[in-house]
């Protein structure tokens, strides 16, 4: 049971910490020896396997989970690594319902698919708790290449070049390395002490990762001491690989967002993971949006015990959070307001309430997404003493195209089938040229792009 | 309901189901608990010297999610006295006249043989059956499966019972030996009233891969033991049938060998027996799974119009022939339904790897597509197949006759009609 602070108080007072060990308890419970063999053995084992083939990082599923029920946990983690060095926090962050276990077979027959997240949770928790490390540095090729943010992308690329026999720093600006896995997924996905340790793990290797550490674009002003630009960067390394994932989170410019208790989702939850669940949040929260952000920022709040009310422009058909996710939201006594747009933020100083209107859908025939028009006089007011908007994240223009000879498009960078950029120093990958997927897809692009960076490095690729 | 009742080879029970001789018998409390919970019949846990057991004495073969699908002993016959094993045996002959209690023996002298018969009858019992099958222990001091395998040694001691018995005789045969029939027939030249089949295999389950030992351990050493469970039933059913089949053989068989529901009782029927043992799968699921065997074997009789079990006896053994005597004419190819299809291909790996390149891929869907030019009908890919009736053998009529190996072409020795004429 979600415990709900129904305190009457502009700020929710903190749950007790058993309250919130329990609303931000795995929902991907480790399995136990016994538990993953009895799963394991229901694998069919299917040929060209449809899991492995919806895999964005094309982990050889069948046969890991047959390792499982063989009882060699240690081999089963060694073929998730060989593919994605973060396959425990895919594990555990991946939406398999949508990708591996989504396309199982056993859907055919009205048959649980089998549990692929938790048994490649299991099997890699097995080797990282254990320290049981499979790959190491490769013969030195005395060349060097700098990796920019240790995220996803830039901890899977940075591990295959080391594989490869490069010379790897990672620069990271926060405090901690892991990015997404670390700042940006639920706490009750994935937390921080384990994103600590697969961050220690994948970099036991033998590369280096500088936390604190921002680097930016150019010479000026403002420059602290643990800034570095990327000029000097350039003289040091061979290459260097962007990995910067998105930027700071959409504001729609509606009136009232300066007013204290106004929020970018992307920024709760950062100082909601950085600040371990210590974060005041208000007895009303309002998200704005329904993708499967605004469910995070939605259920965190509600965890952490505030009543909370999420509003939608479209249909609950239009909107892109997977249902499981809206189904987990709803668990947790999330309510959504479908057709409702926000109009304006009231408040003196500290938010009051959200003035919203209701939305007709005008025109279904379009593909994608339908037009709305706001229906006259339907504005009403949500009291509330928080309002969260999950409505997209910015891309990190402002850093990257201070690059010279760097192509962006829409915002993403544009790079080749080696991961290169149109500045051939410079190679990208994850979230900075996807536009924003999820964390498997980082991975594979970061491993993949040290492949690219190897072959461009030894002359290999144009 | 059918009628369940039987009357084997003189010995009337209720119905057919009977455990077997081993530890769900060894006792009187136990043996009542399972005519309470239906079962019809008891063969009584081997009387003989007592003996002494070892700790740890079984092993299981799991296969996948499925515990013990085959498993495996080193306890020998009753540790308990003759007088211990009497006394219980005639109180459960009293409060259960109508069933079925069978002693097994296991004896050395023919004195120790005809002593027990004589007592055993003076408390009731129904039959008797001898023990000339357990493969571990006891054939090392000359009996069990020592006997079994040497059918001069069987045929004389079958010769002793029936100087003193009065009641019906039950030779329990060995598997661990090349012929069945010879046992078989053996037991009936020494006067058996009836045979039943199979007993334990020779079998060592498994090894333990941390301590390099064999189970079960004894204090990290082991022994070869008996294996029965559902892995043994294959085994079972055609040394039933090889048995029913054989020309000269006329004695009724109790079918025994892995059987643990109603349909593997009636598959035991259908090769040839007009009675069944269990042990394994009461050691399992204790008793109550009698209930589930004898309203299917009911419903079963009923759907085929039958009114007595032994009505299915013999129906499939007598469709048992010599490889050389089936119709090489006879020709089915694999039907994929893509409706049922679920994309897992096993089908196309097993076919690929394991057979004989019959099945192909295609680009638009994960359903494979049949060769059909190319197929012999082996079976394997709807044996694969996780789907209930998704690949189907479908019959190819060719017009051609019947055509066995004597007579075809390919044959270097085939006979020659026009030379038989």
């Amino acid at each position: 049971m979600l415990e709900i602070n129904t305190e009457n108080s502009l700020v929710c007072t903190p749950l007790p910490p058993e309250s919130l060990t329990r609303n931000f308890a795995s929902i991907k419970p480790r399995m136990t020896d016994n538990e993953a063999v009895i799963e394991a053995s229901r694998c069919l084992f299917c040929h060209d396997a449809p899991c492995t083939i919806a895999c964005p990082s094309s982990i050889d599923i069948p046969m890991f989970i047959r390792q499982i029920s063989s009882h060699n946990t240690k081999g089963a983690a060694k073929t998730i690594f060989s593919q994605n060095i973060l396959g425990k926090s895919c594990a555990y962050v991946c939406p398999t319902q949508v990708l591996c276990e989504g396309s199982c077979v056993y859907h055919g027959l009205n048959e649980k698919p089998i549990d692929i997240g938790r048994l490649q949770g299991y099997a890699s928790d097995f080797a990282i708790d254990k320290n049981i490390r499979f790959f190491e540095k490769g013969p030195s090729r005395d060349r060097k290449v700098a990796v920019i943010g240790a995220g996803p992308a830039g901890l899977s690329c940075a591990h295959e070049l080391t594989r490869l026999g490069y010379a790897v720093v990672v620069y990271e600006a926060s405090k901690q390395a892991g990015g997404l896995n670390m700042y940006g997924v639920a706490p009750y996905k994935f937390n921080n002490e384990a994103a600590a340790k697969e961050a220690a793990y994948v970099s036991g290797i033998g590369f280096e990762v500088r936390t604190g550490t921002r680097i930016i674009a150019e010479d000026g002003q403002n420059i602290e001491k643990t800034h570095i630009i990327l000029s000097d960067l350039e003289k040091e390394y061979d290459a260097i690989f962007l990995a910067v994932g998105l930027g700071k989170s959409h504001r729609p410019g509606l009136p009232g967002e300066e007013l204290r208790g106004v929020y970018g989702a992307a920024e709760f939850i950062y100082s909601l993971r950085a600040q371990n669940l210590n974060v005041p949040v208000g007895r009303r929260v309002i998200v704005v949006g329904a993708g499967n952000t605004a469910i995070d920022a939605a259920v965190e709040t509600a965890k952490l015990g505030a009543e909370v009310t999420l509003v939608y422009r479209r249909r609950p058909e239009d909107q892109s959070a997977y249902d499981f996710e809206v189904a987990h939201a709803l668990q947790a006594g999330v309510r959504f307001l479908y057709l409702t747009s926000p109009v304006q933020i009231i408040g003196e100083a500290q938010v009051d309430g959200l003035q919203c209107v209701k939305n007709e859908v005008v025109n279904t025939a379009t593909d994608g997404k339908p037009a709305i028009k706001a229906l006259a006089g339907s504005e009403f007011v949500l009291p509330c003493n928080m309002v969260i908007f999950a409505t997209g994240q910015e891309k990190m223009v402002d850093f990257y195209s201070k690059i010279p000879g760097l192509s962006i498009n829409q915002g993403k960078v544009t790079v080749n089938s080696f991961f290169q950029t149109t500045n051939p120093k410079y190679f990208a990958g994850g979230d900075c040229v996807n536009g924003g997927k999820e964390v498997v897809n980082a991975v594979a692009h970061g491993r993949d792009a040290a492949r690219g960076i190897d072959q461009v490095l030894k002359g290999g690729a144009a | 309901m059918a009628d369940l009742s039987i009357d084997f080879a003189g010995i009337k029970a209720p119905n057919p189901f009977w455990l077997a001789s081993a530890p769900p018998t060894n006792t009187g409390y136990q043996v009542q608990n399972a005519f309470r919970a239906g079962w019809g019949g008891a063969v009584w846990k081997t009387l003989g010297q007592p003996i002494v057991n070892v700790s740890s004495r079984y092993g299981a073969m799991n296969y996948k999610n499925n515990r013990i699908a085959g498993l495996n002993n080193i306890e020998l016959i009753t540790d308990r006295s003759l007088e211990e094993n009497l006394s219980e045996m005639k109180e459960v002959k009293q409060n259960f006249p109508n069933h079925a209690l069978i002693a097994s023996m296991m004896w050395e002298t023919r004195e120790e043989w005809h002593n027990c018969i004589k007592r055993c009858e003076e408390i009731g019992v129904d039959g008797f059956e001898l023990n000339f099958g357990c493969p571990h222990g006891m054939c090392e001091r000359g009996m069990g499966s020592a006997v079994g395998q040497n059918p001069d040694v069987a045929e004389r001691i079958t010769a002793w019972v029936k100087e003193a018995a009065t009641k019906p005789v039950i030779v329990k045969l060995t598997p661990n030996i090349t012929d069945i029939t010879a046992a078989g027939l053996a037991a009936q030249r020494g006067g058996a009233d009836a045979v039943s089949l199979i007993n334990t295999i020779n079998s060592v389950t498994n090894i333990n891969l941390q301590t390099m030992s064999p189970n079960p351990s004894v204090d990290g050493l082991s022994t070869h033991g008996g294996y029965c469970g559902p892995a043994v039933k294959p085994i079972a059913l055609n040394m039933v049938s090889e048995l029913y089949n054989h020309p000269d053989f006329k004695l009724p068989i109790s079918g025994i060998g892995g059987i643990e529901t109603w349909g593997d009782a009636a598959e035991f029927f259908l090769m040839g027996a007009s009675a069944v043992q269990v042990c394994t799968a009461v050691m399992h699921y204790g008793y109550r799974i009698v209930d589930e065997m004898k309203a299917g074997l009911s419903d079963y009789l009923e759907q085929n119009g039958m009114k007595t079990p032994t009505e299915l006896t013999g129906i499939a053994a007598r469709k048992l022939r010599r490889w050389e005597q089936l119709d090489l004419n006879y020709k089915i190819i694999a039907h994929i339904d893509p409706e049922k299809c679920i994309g897992c291909q096993l089908c196309y790996i097993a076919c690929e790897d394991g057979a004989h390149q019959s099945i192909a891929l295609q680009n638009h869907t994960r359903v494979p597509k049949i060769k059909e030019e190319h197929c012999v009908g082996c079976n394997l890919c709807s044996l694969v197949c996780p789907v209930d009736q998704c690949i189907t053998m479908v019959q190819i009529p060719n017009g051609a006759g019947r055509l066995t190996w004597p007579e075809h072409p390919a044959n270097p020795n085939r006979i020659s009609h026009s030379a038989l004429t």
